[in-house]
């Protein structure tokens, strides 16, 4: 026990707990994702309307690709602009 | 084989509403001339287009959910191409998953319009505490 304090004490904590990425489709059992619902879709584009990686958002690789598909069938339809500035601010 | 299709187009937004009404009937001889089985339409009205196309910054959707043959789909998208009207379309063919939603997403709109009259305010339901830092004590 003595020496788990005294390792505590030279490596602090980590300031930030990392949480387990999940995928959140898998998670809530969404099997489609619309291509209609330009709010939703946003969520997983960045400020300038470019797609997240999977990295970041955590989703799995079989929805990644249908979020992908239902992101560029959005742009098609001028429900998600193809490049923009500040898209999340307004 | 009949397969389940979801087209979505959009019209000029110059049309006034009985030219764009008139340009949606159009579009719902031509499926049905063909044969499909018009499962579902919905019209979004006057939207705003998140960039320009055609110089228009905004148009009307519409869209049809319909049963077919797949020829049906060439068929459909040359009228599209040769009318004027139409700015943008997309046609889409569903699986099992899209039907699924589609479906759900029909009743909820069902419900929506109902249940407009009654005015549920929906009050937000945001905690948020993040307070995750716990301290140990040596």
């Amino acid at each position: 026990m003595a020496q788990q304090s005294d390792i505590k004490y030279i490596a602090p904590v980590a300031v930030d707990i990392k949480k387990k990425k999940y995928c959140r489709f898998k998670k809530s059992g969404i099997k489609y994702i619309d291509y209609k619902d330009g709010e939703f879709l946003k969520k997983f584009v960045n400020e300038q309307g470019k797609i997240l990686p999977r990295r970041l958002t955590g989703t799995s690789l079989k929805y990644q690709k249908k979020v992908a598909q239902a992101v560029k069938r959005a742009r098609h339809l001028a429900l998600l602009p193809f490049v923009t500035d500040n898209l999340k601010s307004n | 084989m009949a397969n389940q299709y979801e087209t979505v187009f959009i019209m000029t937004p110059v049309l006034s509403d009985d030219q764009m009404k008139e340009t949606v009937q159009k579009f719902e001889k031509v499926l049905t001339d063909k044969g499909a089985e018009i499962i579902h339409q919905e019209n979004w009205g006057l939207r705003k287009l998140e960039y320009p196309i055609q110089k228009k910054s905004s148009g009307f959707y519409h869209l049809f959910e319909f049963k077919a043959d797949s020829t049906v789909v060439a068929d459909l998208e040359l009228q599209y191409r040769r009318d004027e009207r139409i700015m943008r379309f997309l046609t889409v063919s569903m699986d099992k998953y899209a039907i699924a939603y589609a479906e759900k997403r029909r009743a909820n709109r069902n419900a929506k319009s109902a249940a407009k009259e009654e005015v549920v305010a929906e009050q937000p339901q945001e905690v948020n505490n993040e307070s995750n830092q716990t301290e140990q004590a040596q």
